[in-house]
């Protein structure tokens, strides 16, 4: 009865052998670590931002005379709707949070490199979009912070010449920031941008489930048809596109259900901190929801210190260190783009840091520490010794990236070994 | 691919020969269980959002009313949850004229629970003077209008007072009581209220006695 309604179901839509294609029978490697739970967390938590995104709609006004009473209304007046703001709010962060940690994964294991080209490019949009996404949103609330990050921003574009002035009055919709520009902004933020993400992370993965899942070792799992012998073949199923086109080493698990239940236990831990967090400290001493957003926006009186959420300030800070206004954003985009073009500064090919030389893990972590110390640049007030200590960071931000590009060619690397070292 | 089940699938993923297996099982079901208890846990502050909001419980409490005013056989009209509440008072003649037509109604006695139990009586009020209805169509939710000193007639012979509902032609008596062979099929509601004093209602709750 079951297998025959089965059955009925499989002739018109492709429901088992999609899941026996991209879980039940997908070849895993079998020693991903705890790096690689990230993504996992980053789809429950963008599942979490949409859920609580359409919950949060029901109550939100975007004008510039409601947005901010109804947000008010939201916390104090509907029933768990301070629950389910804060969820949202704290998702924010917690997204930022997992996709950095996702992205620095992707560095230290080379999943960047040949052939996962591309499946690091549409990570790349998916972070530019997620970005987008969490700017436009902290502006709906209408505080002072909303307001006057958003006059920020747009600016920025102010310094593209000849063109600048007129595409800020364009996007705002207005001569100043707006009702106008919250209320696109709220239609870009809960339906474009959204849809724009969905359908990147639904590629992202159909490029990873293309090319196969990294590992930390950086191994090959896929090997020629032909060139294994029966006994060193993986003993589990595997889905016929994959041993079609290649032989699966016996260095594989099926991802369902062992690499679900793993990030099913990461997961759990997640849902530890996420919740400390959401009822403990959702505003995060002025990081996750700034101070002075608790204030209506007035478009007569900036805060006396501005910046933006916790997740831009290093960029933030390479906008600060450069004395020239076209100069700054451009310098801030380019940070973005060298990381986009990643797969091609490094020329090496041996992917997992594990293997490389001594200057490329150094090179790496000295990058990482340069990001958070712009992060902190970048979030804390104006002082002289920063204007100086932001520049020295930024020029460290793009030598990482030169670096690379110059040791990467002929570099004094260990061998990789043939199969993932048991 | 359509030829593979679950069940083969999961003979090929796994060993023959599990150890502790029944452990295993329990374990999966365990955790399975608290799952399901943590999701439903998670689904209760989206479903009691959607409950009326504070605001919307404030706008909804209960409305006094004084009716020192009201004069005999006049109909005031009193916003309660954002509906028209009526209070009319009724003369003696009109109540006298409420048993006339007990044959032409659906529900002459209100046995349908359209009305608190201390209005459930022939005026379907507590004070036989005093009416208090949801002006509100059981059909399909218009407003009825108030046709008084003969009006009514040209809907039900011999009735001079009564209700008539524009919408679908339901009539209702001076009790908001149906009659047969129109599209609404209950009286119209009585709101829970009671008497403050001789000249304040509370529309909203009943009393309670101490």
């Amino acid at each position: 009865m079951m297998s025959n309604m089965m059955s009925w179901i499989e002739q018109r839509i492709p429901m088992m052998r999609v899941a026996n294609q991209h879980a039940i029978q997908y070849p895993a490697p079998r020693n991903m670590n705890v790096w690689y739970v990230f993504g996992f967390m980053a789809t429950i938590v963008l599942v979490n931002q949409i859920v609580t995104g359409i919950w949060l709609t029901m109550n939100f006004e975007p004008s510039a005379e409601r947005a901010f009473a109804s947000v008010e209304y939201i916390m104090r007046e509907v029933d768990y709707g301070w629950l389910i703001r804060y969820m949202h709010s704290t998702g924010a962060s917690a997204f930022f949070v997992v996709v950095y940690l996702h992205m620095f994964r992707g560095m230290m294991y080379g999943s960047y490199q040949k052939p996962r080209e591309l499946l690091w490019v549409f990570g790349m949009l998916i972070y530019l979009a997620l970005m987008a996404e969490a700017f436009m949103g902290y502006v709906l609330p209408w505080g002072q912070m909303s307001y006057w990050g958003a006059q920020v921003i747009v600016s920025l574009f102010s310094a593209i010449p000849y063109i600048g002035p007129d595409l800020v009055q364009w996007i705002q919709g207005d001569y100043v920031i707006s009702g106008a520009t919250l209320n696109r902004f709220f239609a870009l933020h809960v339906i474009a941008l959204p849809l724009v993400i969905v359908i990147l992370v639904f590629l992202h993965i159909v490029a990873l489930h293309e090319v196969g899942s990294n590992n930390p070792d950086g191994v090959n799992i896929k090997h020629k048809k032909g060139s294994l012998p029966e006994g060193e073949k993986t003993q589990y199923k595997i889905h016929e596109y994959y041993t079609e086109k290649y032989d699966i080493a016996d260095d594989v698990v099926p991802f369902f259900p062992h690499i679900v239940l793993k990030d099913l236990v990461a997961f759990a831990v997640f849902l530890f901190i996420f919740s400390y967090i959401l009822f403990f400290a959702p505003e995060m001493d002025g990081k996750f929801l700034e101070h002075p957003n608790f204030e209506v926006a007035n478009p007569l009186k900036t805060p006396q210190h501005i910046f933006p959420v916790w997740y831009f300030t290093p960029f933030y800070a390479i906008l600060k260190a450069v004395p020239d206004k076209l100069g700054g954003v451009l310098t801030m985009f380019a940070a973005i783009g060298f990381l986009f073009a990643l797969p091609w500064f490094d020329r090496g090919n041996v992917r997992s840091w594990r293997y490389r030389s001594g200057l490329h893990k150094v090179n790496l972590i000295v990058f990482a520490i340069v990001f958070i110390f712009l992060g902190y640049l970048g979030g804390t007030p104006q002082e002289a010794w920063k204007i100086t200590a932001s520049q020295i960071a930024t020029v460290m931000y793009f030598g990482f990236f030169i670096l690379l590009f110059i040791y990467s060619k002929n570099e004094n690397t260990k061998p990789v070994p043939e199969r993932i070292p048991r | 691919m359509s030829d593979v089940s679950v069940d083969a699938n999961k003979s090929a993923q796994e060993p023959a020969n599990t150890p502790n297996s029944n452990r295993r099982k329990f374990l999966t079901v365990a955790t399975s269980v608290v799952g399901a208890v943590g999701a439903a846990g998670v689904a209760v502050p989206f479903i009691a959002s959607w409950q009326p909001s504070a605001r919307a419980k404030a706008a909804g409490a209960d409305v006094e009313q004084d009716i020192s005013g009201l004069q005999e056989g006049q109909l005031i009209r009193v916003m309660w949850r954002s509906q028209p509440v009526w209070i009319v008072r009724r003369t003696p003649e009109i109540l006298a004229a409420l048993s006339v037509s007990d044959d032409e109604l659906k529900d002459p006695n209100s046995e349908a629970e359209q009305q608190p139990v201390y209005a459930q009586n022939p005026y379907r009020s507590i004070k036989e003077e005093y009416l208090v209805l949801v002006g509100i169509c059981t059909h399909l939710g218009c407003s009825p209008q108030h046709l008084v000193d003969g009006a009514f007639e040209e809907y039900a012979e011999g009735v001079p007072n009564g209700f008539f509902c524009p919408c679908h032609g339901s009539k209702f008596d001076m009790a908001g009581r149906v009659f047969k062979n129109v599209p609404a099929g209950l009286n119209l509601v009585v709101p829970p209220y009671y008497f403050i004093d001789d000249n304040t209602i509370l529309i909203g709750s009943d009393e309670v006695t101490a």
